[in-house]
C-alpha cells in the first residue's frame, strides 16, 4: 500500500508519537493513508486508541523487532 | 486592569524577585569561571559553594552531596539511568511507581530497552503507594526503586520513609524524585533514608534550567556528561553560576518560609476544594482527602472534557491545568488518574489547580464563583449529560 504522507517517530517517547501522529492527521485529506513507525513499547496500544477516538480506521500494523508500523486512514 | 489569576504553579513558576536580584550580579558583574584561579574564579566558586550550602540545608544533606544539573528530568536520568548502570553487577530489575512523572517512565522504557526488567507497582484509588505491592516487586535482584515523594498532579504524598526502608532491606537503592514535594513538604534526607533525591530549581521559585540531585555519600552513579569533572565529576561542564545562585537563594527562602506559606496555602486550598465541590453538582476531588501538597487540588466534572474547560476558564483569566504536560499535548487521558482506576471518561474532566505564592483568598473567591457557569454551560452541550443536570 502506498501511504500519501510517512512519518517516523522512531526514538522518540510518548508523548512525541502520539502528538506528531495526531498533527500529522490533522493536515491530511478524509480518505488519506498516513504510515507511521515508532519504538516506544506502548506506540502500538497508544496509536491504536487515537485512531479509535478520532474515528479514523487502522488499516495494519507490521511489527520489525521493536519497530511498530501503523497504516491509518483518514 | 484585566483579571490573571494563574493557578498553574505545577507547570511553572514566577522567580521570586529576591531570587533574580541575588542572580543579577552574576550575569555581568561576576563572570569568572569557578575552576579559574584568579579572585574573580574564586569569587564563582564562593557562590557556587554557599548556594550548594543552601541546597543542602533545604533537605537536611551535606552540601558535597549536591550535584547541580539543568533540571528535574537530568536529575532523574542521572539518577536512574547513572544508578542502574553504575550498580549492574547488583541486579537488573528496576522499580517503579505507577504515577511517575513522565520523565521516570520514559527513562524506565530506556533502561528496558538496554535489558533491565522493569517493573511498575501499583497505587490505591488515592495514588498512594502500596508498600505490599512493593515488597513483592522488589527481590534480590533489583538494582533500584524509585518513587516520587509527592504527585505534581493529584498531589499525593507519598509513604517514602517505608518504601526506602523496604527497598534497602533487600541492599536496593532508593530514589525520590521530589520535584513537586521541596519547598512545600519537609524534606529530610537522612529521616527519609533516601538514597538520590531529584530537586527543581523553579519548583521552589527559582529560575527554570536548574536543578539539582542529591547523591548520598558512598552511593555511586555513573557520569552522563562526560568533560572536565565538575560537580564531583558525575556531572562536567561549567556550572551555570546565576543559575544555580539563583537556585541556592530560592533554597534559601524556601526553607525559612515553608512553613508559613505551606499553611497560608492549605487553608486557600481546602477552599477552593469545598467551594468548588459545593457550587458543583457531580464534582469530586482526586488524590488523597488529606495527605496531599498544600498547594494542589484536583478536581474531576463529570460529563465534560478538561481541555474544555481550561479554555473557557482562560478567558475569564483563570490559568490551570487538566493533567501533566503529556495529557495537555496530546489529549490523551492522564496515566496518573487512570492508575487511580478512574475510567478514560473520567480521567478526562480533571482539572489541576496548583497554587503559589502570588495567589490570594480573593482569587480563589472569583474561581469558585465563575466556574459553574462555565461547568453548566459544557454541560448543556455535552451529549454525555443526563437530563436532570440539563
Amino acid at each position: 500500500m502506498e501511504p500519501d504522507k510517512v512519518l517516523d517517530c522512531t526514538g522518540l517517547y510518548c508523548p512525541e508519537p502520539i502528538f506528531r501522529t495526531r498533527m500529522a492527521l490533522d493536515e491530511m485529506e478524509k480518505g488519506q493513508v498516513l504510515e507511521v513507525s515508532a519504538d516506544d513499547p506502548v506506540a502500538e496500544a497508544d496509536l491504536r486508541r487515537l485512531a479509535e477516538r478520532m474515528g479514523y480506521e487502522v488499516l495494519g500494523v507490521t511489527r520489525d523487532g521493536d519497530e511498530v508500523t501503523l497504516h491509518i486512514k483518514k | 486592569m484585566s483579571i490573571r489569576v494563574y493557578m498553574d504553579h505545577g507547570a511553572g513558576r514566577p522567580v521570586d524577585p529576591r531570587v533574580l536580584e541575588a542572580m543579577k550580579p552574576y550575569f555581568t558583574e561576576h563572570v569568572g569561571n569557578p575552576a579559574s584561579f584568579h579572585s574573580e574564579g574564586f569569587k564563582a566558586l564562593e557562590a557556587l559553594k554557599e548556594a550548594r550550602s543552601s541546597v543542602a540545608e533545604l533537605i537536611n544533606a551535606d552540601p558535597s552531596e549536591i550535584v547541580f544539573t539543568s533540571g528535574a528530568t537530568e536529575s532523574n536520568n542521572l539518577a536512574l539511568l547513572g544508578g542502574a548502570l553504575r550498580n549492574r553487577k547488583k541486579g537488573s530489575k528496576v522499580v517503579r511507581s505507577a504515577v511517575e512523572h513522565i520523565s521516570v517512565i520514559n527513562i524506565c522504557k530506556e533502561l528496558s530497552r538496554m535489558g533491565f526488567e522493569v517493573a511498575e507497582c501499583p497505587v490505591d484509588e488515592a495514588g498512594v503507594l502500596d508498600l505490599k505491592e512493593l515488597e513483592k516487586h522488589v527481590d534480590d535482584d533489583t538494582v533500584l526503586v524509585t518513587v516520587m515523594a509527592a504527585n505534581g498532579e493529584i498531589g499525593t504524598l507519598q509513604p517514602i520513609r517505608e518504601a526506602a526502608e523496604l527497598a534497602h532491606s533487600r541492599g536496593t537503592l532508593f530514589h525520590t524524585d521530589a520535584t513537586a514535594a521541596a519547598g512545600q513538604v519537609p524534606l529530610d534526607v537522612k529521616e527519609l533514608g533516601v538514597d538520590l533525591m531529584t530537586l527543581s530549581s523553579n519548583d521552589v521559585y527559582g529560575p527554570k534550567g536548574v536543578g539539582a540531585l542529591y547523591v548520598k555519600k558512598g552511593v555511586r552513579v555513573k557520569p552522563h556528561m562526560i568533560g572536565g569533572g565538575q560537580e564531583n565529576g558525575i556531572r562536567s561542564g561549567t556550572e551555570n553560576v546565576p543559575g544555580i545562585v539563583g537556585m541556592g537563594e530560592a533554597a534559601r527562602l524556601a526553607k525559612a518560609e515553608m512553613e508559613a506559606e505551606s499553611t497560608r496555602l492549605a487553608a486557600l486550598r481546602d477552599r477552593l476544594i469545598e467551594g468548588v465541590l459545593a457550587a458543583n453538582p457531580e464534582s469530586y476531588l482526586n488524590g488523597h482527602p488529606t495527605e496531599r501538597l498544600p498547594n494542589n487540588a484536583n478536581i474531576r466534572f463529570s460529563y465534560i472534557e478538561g481541555e474544555a474547560l481550561i479554555l473557557s476558564l482562560d478567558d475569564l483569566g483563570i490559568q490551570l491545568s487538566t493533567g501533566s504536560a503529556c495529557a495537555a499535548k496530546t489529549l490523551e487521558p492522564s496515566h496518573t488518574l487512570l492508575a487511580c482506576g478512574l475510567k478514560h471518561e473520567e480521567a478526562h474532566g480533571s482539572l489541576v489547580f496548583t497554587l503559589g505564592k502570588n495567589n490570594n483568598r480573593n482569587q480563589v473567591e472569583y474561581v469558585i464563583q465563575e466556574l459553574p457557569g462555565v461547568v453548566e454551560r459544557l454541560r448543556a452541550m455535552s451529549p454525555l449529560t443526563p437530563e436532570e443536570l440539563r
